[in-house]
C-alpha cells in the first residue's frame, strides 16, 4: 500500500514536471541565467559591470552613441545612437551632439536636448534636484573629462570637457538616459512628510528603479529584487532593425556556475551565461549551442618599474611575454578563452604594427634569459599579486598556476601571493611602492579594454600613477605622454584611431605587461534561440534575436 | 514563569549590543574599500572622496557605530550600497524566504532523525541500529553543498522532474514547494544526522533507566513504555532541535547559493563579494536577533515540557 503510495506521488511528481516542462516550452518568453547575484541596477546606470549594462542597460536604455553589435567578425565600432553627429567646437572641450528626432521614452514623453542635460546633471551637478550619487561612481569614472551640459535648441545639445578629449564620444556609450518627466512623477509621489530634498530624491530614485523608463527596445514590466526582472518588446522603438521579436524576456539572478548549468539542462531557462568550463561538453551533448567571441578584455600580469625591479629589464619581459604557451592554457580551460598576444589584437583598428611579436617560442626567451644573467641553476625570482576569484578573472589559481609552471622552464621562479579580491582590487590602486604590495612585482587584476582611456592610458601615462589611477607598475615616460596626447586630440575618427595604434604598437614593443588570456564571453543556449550574434565586445543585443 | 521570561529578555540586550559591536567591527576591519560595489578602481581621488563623505564612510568608526546603532533601534538599518534598497527591506524579505526553508529542513530532519534515533536505541546493537547509526554519520559529514549539486544533477538535470534554482513564487503555492524540496531535503541531512545520535542515546539510556523495568513490571504495555521514553527524551531532542534551526536559519550560505534561493544566505553571499557593508551588518544582526530569540524559546519550551528543570 505505502509502495503504491509512493508510487503513485512519484509519477505524479514526474507528471507535474513534464507538464510544467511542456507549459514554459509554449510560452514566447526568453529566460536568462546571469552571473549576477542581484538584478543589476534598474535606474539608468547599471552596477555590476558589464553583465550590467548588458542585461539592464542596452535592452532597456539608450545612450547617445551606441556600440554595433551585429557583425561577429570583427571589432565593435562605434555608431550613432540617441544622437545622429556630433562634433568637436573650435575650442576642442565642448562637443555638440544632434539628437534623433521622434525618439520618445517609454512613458511617451521625448527624449530631447533638456533631457540630455538633465541626465549628465543626475552624475554631474551636486546641486540638481535630481543628483543621484549611487550612480556617480559607476558613470563618473567611465566619462572621467566631462563636466557639464547645456543646450543648445530643442534637439542639440553642448557637453564640455575639462580638456580636449577625443574619446568623448566613446566614453558617452556608458551614460544612459532615463526619462526625467517620468522620475518628476515619481517625485510627486513621495509622501509630502518626507521633506528632506536630498531624500525625497532617493526615495524617487527607488521608485524609479523599481518601475523604471529609458528609450530601449525593452521596457520593464516586473521587478522583484535578487530573484527576476521581466521585460516587455517596446513595438515604438525608433530602430526598425531592433525592434525585438521575443515579446518577452526574464533576467534571473544565478551566480553560482553549476547551478546556472543545471537550470539550462533542465530547462528552466534558455540561456546562461559563464557556464562551468568542465560543463561544455555535457550542455553540447544535450543538444544546447555554446557562444563565444573574444572580448575586449584582457587578463595579464601587469609588471612593476620601480627602482629595483627586475622587470626594468626588457629582456627579462619579453623573454617572459614568449615563454607561455597560450595554446596549451586554451585547451585545459575547455577552448573558454582566448591567446592575448596584446591588449588589442591583429585586425582591431588599434593594434597598430607591433614589432615585437608575442607567441610561444621558449628557446628565444631562454636565450634573452640568458643573456640577461639567469639560468636553471640562477633562477630569476619574482612575485605575483592575485586573488583566489573576482569579476574577470576567470580562473584566477590554475592560470597562475600555469603561467608559473611554464616560466619556471625560463629560468623564472615565481612566487604566488593569492589575497582576497576586493583587497587585491584596492592594492591595484595603491601601486608597487606601497606596503599592500607585499613586495610582489607582479600584479594579476584583469581589466575591460573597451575604450583607450581602460585599455592603454591609464597604465602608461605619467599622469595615472598610483594613486590616482591604475598604472600599479608606474610604467610611463615622456614619450607615451606625448602619444597619448596625440591620441586624445586627434578628433577626426580615423586619424583617432591612427594614433591610438601607434600607442598600442609601443605599448606592446615596451610590454609592461605579460599579455596571457582575453575572455571569450562564453554562454550557452537553447536552439530555440535564434538570430544570435555573439560579436566581439562584453555586450550582447537580445532585440534582434528571436524564439523558435 | 514570567519572572524568568522577564529576566532572559533583559539578558538579550546586552547580548545583541556585543553582537552587533561585534558584527561591525569584524565588517570595517576586513581589508578593502567599503564603497568598491559603486566605485570603479579607476575613479578619480576626488570621486573617492566625494562618495565617502555621502555615504559617511568618513567618519570615525565610533561615531559611525553610534549612527547606524540608533538607526537600527528605531528599525532602520540603513540602505543597501550596492542596490539602493532599504536593507531592513531587503533583509525581511530574505528571512521570511529562508524560514519558510528552514522550517521545512527542521520539519524534515526532525522527524526522519527523531525516527532513525528511536529505531536505533529501542534495537540497540542490532542491524536496523547499524544501518540507521551509519545513516545518521553519513548525514552530518556529507558536504551539504556537494549534496546538493549531486541532488540537482539527479533530480533536475537528468530527470527533471524538480526545478534547481529559485523560489518559484511567481507560479503559485505548488511551484514555491517544488522549488523548496531540493534545498529543504539538502539542508535537512545535518539536523537529521544530530537529531538521530542524540535520540539514540538519550533512548539507549532511558531504556535502561530503572523506572522503565518498573513500568514493564506495572504490565504497561511496549505502546504505553515507547510514550513514556518519548516524553523523557523530548525535551533534549528539542533544544538540539531548536539550535539546528538556529544554524539553519543562518548557516544557509552555500545551499542557498547553490540552488539561487533568495534567503538570508544569498541575501549575505551577495553582501559579502559586493562588499555591502549596511546589508552585510544589517543581516548579520538579524539573524543574530533571530538565533537569541530561538534560544529563549526553546529555553522556554523546556521548562514547560519539563518541570524538573528549575531555570525559574
Amino acid at each position: 500500500m505505502a509502495w503504491r503510495l509512493g508510487s503513485r506521488i512519484g509519477l505524479g511528481l514526474v507528471a507535474a514536471g513534464i507538464a510544467a516542462a511542456g507549459a514554459s516550452a509554449q510560452e514566447k518568453v526568453l529566460r536568462v541565467g546571469m552571473t549576477a547575484a542581484d538584478i543589476p541596477r534598474t535606474l539608468g546606470q547599471p552596477d555590476q559591470g558589464f553583465e550590467g549594462n548588458r542585461f539592464t542597460g542596452i535592452p532597456i536604455y539608450d545612450a547617445l552613441t551606441h556600440w554595433d553589435l551585429t557583425k561577429e567578425k570583427e571589432p565593435s565600432a562605434l555608431i550613432p545612437g540617441l544622437a545622429t553627429d556630433w562634433k568637436v567646437t573650435d575650442d576642442t572641450t565642448k562637443w555638440h551632439f544632434r539628437l534623433r528626432p521622434g525618439v520618445t521614452f517609454h512613458d511617451g514623453s521625448p527624449v530631447n536636448a533638456a533631457a540630455v542635460v538633465w541626465n549628465v546633471q543626475k552624475v554631474l551637478d551636486k546641486t540638481a534636484p535630481h543628483f543621484d550619487p549611487s550612480q556617480v561612481g559607476v558613470t563618473a569614472s567611465r566619462m572621467p573629462t566631462l563636466r557639464s551640459a547645456r543646450v543648445v535648441d530643442d534637439m542639440t545639445v553642448e557637453l564640455t570637457t575639462s580638456e580636449p578629449d577625443a574619446f568623448l564620444p566613446i566614453n558617452l556609450s556608458n551614460l544612459f538616459m532615463a526619462s526625467p518627466t517620468h522620475w518628476d512623477a515619481k517625485l510627486k509621489a513621495v509622501p509630502a512628510s518626507v521633506s528632506d530634498p536630498a531624500e525625497r530624491a532617493k526615495q524617487a530614485w527607488t521608485a524609479f528603479a523599481a518601475d523604471p523608463s529609458g528609450s530601449g527596445p525593452f521596457r520593464v514590466t516586473r521587478f522583484v529584487p535578487r530573484e527576476r526582472l521581466e521585460l516587455a518588446a517596446n513595438p515604438a522603438y525608433w530602430d526598425e532593425k531592433r525592434r525585438p521579436k521575443i515579446p518577452r524576456v526574464v533576467l534571473l539572478p544565478l551566480p553560482e556556475a553549476n547551478a546556472r548549468t543545471a537550470a539550462l539542462l533542465s530547462g528552466q531557462v534558455d540561456w546562461i551565461e559563464a557556464p562551468a568550463p568542465d560543463a561544455v561538453q555535457q550542455i553540447t551533448s544535450r543538444g544546447f549551442k555554446m557562444y563565444q567571441n573574444v572580448q575586449p578584455h584582457v587578463w595579464p600580469w601587469q609588471l612593476s618599474f620601480i627602482e629595483g625591479s627586475p622587470w626594468l629589464d626588457k629582456r627579462v619581459r619579453h623573454a617572459a611575454n614568449l615563454c607561455i604557451n597560450r595554446g596549451e592554457l586554451k585547451e585545459a580551460l575547455s577552448g573558454l578563452m582566448a591567446e592575448a598576444t596584446a591588449t588589442y589584437e591583429p585586425g582591431h583598428p588599434w593594434h597598430g604594427n607591433p614589432s615585437f611579436k608575442i607567441k610561444y617560442d621558449p628557446a628565444a626567451a631562454k636565450k634573452l634569459m640568458t643573456e640577461a644573467g639567469f639560468s636553471a641553476a640562477k633562477p630569476l625570482k619574482v612575485k605575483v599579486q592575485t586573488s583566489a576569484s573576482g569579476s574577470g578573472q576567470m580562473m584566477p589559481i590554475p592560470m597562475n598556476e600555469y603561467v608559473q609552471q611554464g616560466l619556471k622552464e625560463c629560468f623564472f621562479d615565481v612566487e604566488l601571493d593569492v589575497i582576497e579580491w576586493n583587497t587585491l582590487f584596492t592594492n591595484w590602486r595603491q601601486g608597487a611602492k606601497d606596503a599592500s604590495a607585499r613586495g610582489a612585482n607582479i600584479i594579476n587584476v584583469s581589466y575591460a579594454a573597451m575604450d583607450p582611456f581602460f585599455g592603454m592610458v591609464r597604465f602608461t601615462s605619467t599622469k595615472t600613477f598610483p594613486p590616482v589611477s591604475n598604472n600599479w607598475g608606474y610604467f610611463g615616460n615622456d614619450e607615451f605622454d606625448k602619444l597619448i596626447a596625440d591620441a586624445r586630440t586627434s578628433f577626426e575618427a580615423g586619424a583617432r584611431d591612427a594614433a591610438l595604434a601607434r600607442l598600442h604598437a609601443r605599448i606592446v614593443e615596451e610590454a609592461p605587461f605579460i599579455w596571457v588570456a582575453h575572455d571569450v564571453g562564453p554562454r550557452a543556449m537553447s536552439t530555440k534561440v535564434k538570430g544570435v550574434v555573439q560579436p566581439q565586445s562584453w555586450f550582447i543585443d537580445i532585440a534582434t534575436m528571436s524564439l523558435e | 514563569m514570567l519572572a524568568y521570561l522577564a529576566r532572559r529578555v533583559v539578558y538579550t540586550v546586552p547580548i545583541l549590543l556585543g553582537v552587533s559591536l561585534v558584527c561591525f567591527a569584524l565588517v570595517h576591519i576586513a581589508p578593502g574599500d567599503p564603497l568598491v560595489s559603486v566605485l570603479p578602481p579607476d575613479a578619480s581621488l576626488e570621486l573617492q572622496r566625494a562618495l565617502r563623505t555621502l555615504y559617511g564612510f568618513d567618519r570615525s568608526y565610533p561615531e559611525q557605530f553610534v549612527r547606524w546603532l540608533w538607526r537600527a533601534l528605531q528599525g532602520d538599518l540603513g540602505t543597501s550600497i550596492a542596490s539602493g534598497r532599504p536593507v531592513t527591506q531587503e533583509v525581511l524579505k530574505a528571512v521570511g524566504y529562508t524560514l519558510r526553508l528552514a522550517l521545512l529542513a527542521t520539519a524534515i530532519g526532525f522527524f526522519f532523525g527523531a525516527l532513525f534515533g528511536f529505531v536505533a536505541g529501542y534495537f540497540r546493537d542490532s542491524a536496523v541500529d547499524k544501518l540507521a547509526s551509519a545513516i545518521s554519520v553519513l548525514g552530518v559529514s556529507v558536504p551539504h553543498y556537494w549534496l546538493g549539486m549531486v541532488l540537482v544533477i539527479i533530480f533536475s538535470a537528468i530527470l527533471g522532474w524538480l526545478p534547481p534554482t529559485g523560489a518559484g513564487d511567481e507560479g503559485g503555492p505548488w511551484q514555491f514547494f517544488r522549488h523548496m524540496i531540493l534545498p529543504a531535503v539538502t539542508m535537512s541531512v545535518i539536523p537529521m544526522g544530530i537529531v538521530a545520535r542524540t535520540v539514540r542515546a538519550l533512548v539507549a539510556d532511558i531504556l535502561q533507566q530503572d523506572f522503565v523495568i518498573g513500568l514493564r513490571a506495572k504490565g504497561l504495555t511496549d505502546y504505553g513504555v515507547f510514550r513514556h521514553v518519548v516524553k523523557n527524551a523530548a525535551p533534549t531532542a528539542l533544544a538540539v532541535m531548536g539550535l539546528q534551526l538556529g544554524y539553519l536559519l543562518g548557516g544557509s550560505i552555500l545551499i542557498e547559493t547553490v540552488f539561487s534561493w533568495p534567503g538570508t544566505g544569498f541575501l549575505l553571499n551577495a553582501a559579502i563579494f559586493q562588499r555591502d557593508l549596511p546589508l552585510l551588518q544589517g543581516t548579520i544582526l538579524v539573524l543574530a536577533l533571530f538565533f537569541v530569540i530561538l534560544n529563549l524559546l526553546v529555553d522556554v519550551v523546556q521548562t514547560a515540557l519539563d518541570p524538573r528543570i528549575q531555570r525559574a
